[in-house]
């Protein structure tokens, strides 16, 4: 393999780990509360969906769409749609004490069902003909500096990119430290282990889980938001990508093992895994089907490693999953 | 610091557990959720669409049932879920996440297509029973790894079983570029179409009949089972508690594995279904997302199988009409998975209402006691 195929396939990786990234860090923020929310994938759908549409309807309006404006618009739409994403299965689990993976399945349904609904037929609804599309606001999203951009190799891998890559890399961070150095952060995760004991301690439960949910589900929604506007360029495609990456993102959480700095290479390996078929010499159509298997092999592979070794940092939230009900205690 | 002394307030309503709740009151709350979700998706539509949602519900009736063939096509698909509801309740029951019935229908589907293309000389019984077997096969072995990686290392199923699925679906990819046809479309096209090797012979007339008896008889079969079998009372037992199971005696760890696999043959025997007695070919969209919809079937129906039936056939008449009215009104299919979506949800919220009561602060109680 030369270097250039080398760096683009490095360049690839970081792309398409930065829409798991996105999804993954949201995820671990909600599952410290202790829940299990399975509705990543309609999560990203409904910040992908909604943020081009925010835009669409921008851009027809303004000939002349002011890039701020695009930017604004874009972000504000996705995470309006995410966190209302988050909110229904908040409401369902947390509220209406539903079970977690049911109504985290259903809000994938759902908005898988609205996301390519409106992405499909959008533009016939106003008026228009062909695929949706943003062109202004999709550069926006994958400006770059020029100068940086240039520098050989280092320029390419790392300042090639839009500000969102850099952005998901912030996001981990912070939620890392949220959840390790602050109290907030430890009630959060007191909450996620034994929602009782919190519940004695004076943690209000239902806000705390509430709260993770809805933001943790804006920050999966960025995934979306990003992949719709940097990895298509601004377009919608009814291809079921959202979802698949959705699951992986999900997957990640778990290769992670909660920690959303571990996530970060996590979601570049997998990105690698993913892109792998395309520099390999020699392979026909159907071997690089099978190829394109490797992340889904490595999760189940890494899953049962962790299971092996039932290591106490690895282990997830011990109430994950479970609704809680003061009065079940 | 100052601090307030908070003066302790009756909460405005509070939250009790029902200890039973008659029949009528259960199924009215039922009732009034899915009126309402009528009324929220008939609001959506006609936002889309601005149409009378009379009418439109009207469109929805004629394009699930309104011609014989509709019907048929509306009573296959209706059997496709409760197949799938019917595999995964024995998992369910036993409190094990299958959520990779996708990729179990998936595994099914390649089997009996690979029969289909492969063994199509065989004489017509004897080649619908080696894909009956095939298929059951490999839908089982897609359930017996999880199962295996559970009960040895206790290895959480809901991933294992969902990358499964994409690991499926990636096979069927490669498959499908293996057995393309004609060479370049990267589909597969339908398989013996002058022959009609391995597909379903009508019966009466109908070229479905077969799916419904062999569904029911699923469906019986299991419902026996779960219900009067000593294994279907060890997948309840070890369902509810597995520290009494192991107290009892029960093998946990072999239940587990033998469960998982008849879980994952059935459903491995919808995705018979889908490719010998309705497609007649097999794509990456060839389970469709029915693996997760049944999921949801399966849960609400607490493993029942004619509530199944009840839910399953809900479903498909609103996947069914929501396709009419999309395709009446030029927009695309994708409308029926949204009014799906929302019907799930209030489904689900409406189950709180029956398992639990809202007590409401009552003045007068109060002023008596003070």
């Amino acid at each position: 393999m030369s270097l250039d195929s080398l760096l683009a396939l490095l360049q690839a990786a970081i792309v398409f780990g930065t829409v798991i990234l996105f999804g993954s860090v949201g995820e671990i923020l909600t599952e410290k509360s202790g829940n299990l929310n399975l509705g990543v994938p309609g999560i990203m759908y409904l910040g992908g969906i909604a943020g081009l549409v925010g835009a669409f309807f921008y851009e027809m309006n303004n000939p002349n769409p002011v890039p701020i404006l695009c930017l604004v618009i874009a972000l504000g739409c996705a995470i309006a749609a995410a966190v209302a994403g988050a909110a229904i299965f908040g409401l369902l689990t947390i509220t209406l004490r539903a079970n977690q993976n049911v109504a985290g399945l259903t809000l994938t349904i759902f908005s898988g069902g609205v996301a390519n609904f409106f992405g499909g037929s959008l533009n016939r609804l106003a008026g228009g003909v062909g695929q949706i599309s943003v062109s202004a606001t999709s550069a926006v999203f994958r400006a770059n500096i020029p100068v940086l951009r240039d520098i050989p190799i280092v320029g390419k891998l790392l300042f090639s990119h839009g500000f969102m890559v850099y952005l998901s890399l912030i996001l981990a961070f912070a939620v890392s430290w949220f959840l390790k150095r602050t109290s907030v952060g430890l009630n959060l995760r007191a909450v996620g282990e034994n929602p009782a004991t919190a519940d004695a301690a004076g943690i209000n439960v239902t806000k705390y889980k509430y709260l993770a949910t809805c933001i943790g589900g804006g920050i999966t929604g960025l995934g979306g938001l990003y992949y719709v506007m940097d990895y298509i360029k601004g377009t919608w495609a009814n291809d079921y990508t959202i979802e698949s990456l959705g699951w992986l993102a999900v997957a990640l959480v778990i290769f992670a093992s909660w920690r959303p700095t571990r996530a970060i290479w996590g979601a570049y390996l997998f990105g690698v895994l993913f892109w792998l078929y395309l520099y390999i010499n020699g392979l026909s159509r159907g071997t690089k089907e099978l190829f394109k298997m490797l992340p889904y092999v490595v999760t189940i592979g890494w899953l049962i490693i962790v299971s092996l070794r039932r290591s106490r940092e690895n282990q997830p939230p011990a109430s994950l999953g479970l609704s809680y009900f003061r009065e079940e205690r | 610091m100052k601090q307030k002394l908070k003066e302790h307030k009756e909460p405005f309503v509070r939250i009790a557990k029902r200890v039973k709740i008659e029949w009528w009151k259960a199924w009215g709350i039922r009732g009034i959720a899915l009126v309402g979700a009528l009324l929220v998706c008939a609001a959506i539509i006609y936002a889309v669409v601005a149409l009378n949602p009379l009418q439109v519900y009207k469109a929805m009736f004629e394009g699930a049932f309104g011609t014989n063939k509709r019907l048929w096509v509306t009573i296959r698909d209706m059997m496709m879920l409760l197949c799938i509801g019917v595999g995964l309740a024995p998992a369910f029951k036993m409190r094990f996440w299958n959520i990779g019935a996708e990729g179990q229908i998936l595994a099914g589907a390649i089997a009996s297509a690979a029969c289909m293309i492969y063994l199509g000389t065989l004489p017509g019984i004897l080649l619908l029973l080696v894909m009956f077997l095939c298929s059951a096969v490999a839908g089982g072995l897609w359930g017996l790894f999880p199962g295996v990686f559970k009960a040895k290392w206790n290895t959480n199923e809901t991933l294992f079983t969902l990358m499964m699925n994409y690991i499926a679906l990636q096979l069927v990819a490669f498959f499908v570029a293996l057995w393309e046809n004609p060479r370049g479309s990267n589909k597969v096209g339908i398989i013996n179409p002058n022959t009609r090797a391995g597909w379903f012979p009508p019966l009466f007339g109908q070229d479905y009949a077969l799916n419904v008896i062999l569904v029911l008889a699923l469906a019986a079969i299991m419902f026996l089972y779960l219900k009067y079998s000593k294994q279907g009372y060890e997948i309840a037992v070890v369902g509810e508690s597995e520290n009494t199971a192991r107290y009892a005696g029960i093998r946990v760890p072999s239940v587990v594995i033998r469960t998982m696999t008849i879980s994952g043959a059935v459903c491995g025997i919808a995705g018979f279904l889908v490719v010998s007695g309705a497609s007649h070919t097999i794509s990456i969209s060839s389970a469709g997302g029915r693996g997760f919809t049944a999921i949801i079937v399966a849960w609400l129906a607490k493993f029942n199988t004619f509530v199944m039936i009840l839910i399953a056939g809900l479903l498909v008449f609103l996947e069914k009409g929501a396709i009419e009215i999309a395709s009446r009104f030029d927009l695309n299919n994708f409308v029926s998975q949204m009014i799906m979506g929302i019907l799930l949800f209030f489904i689900i919220g409406c189950e709180f209402f029956i398992q639990y009561e809202l007590k409401f602060r009552d003045k007068k109680h109060k002023e008596a006691q003070a």
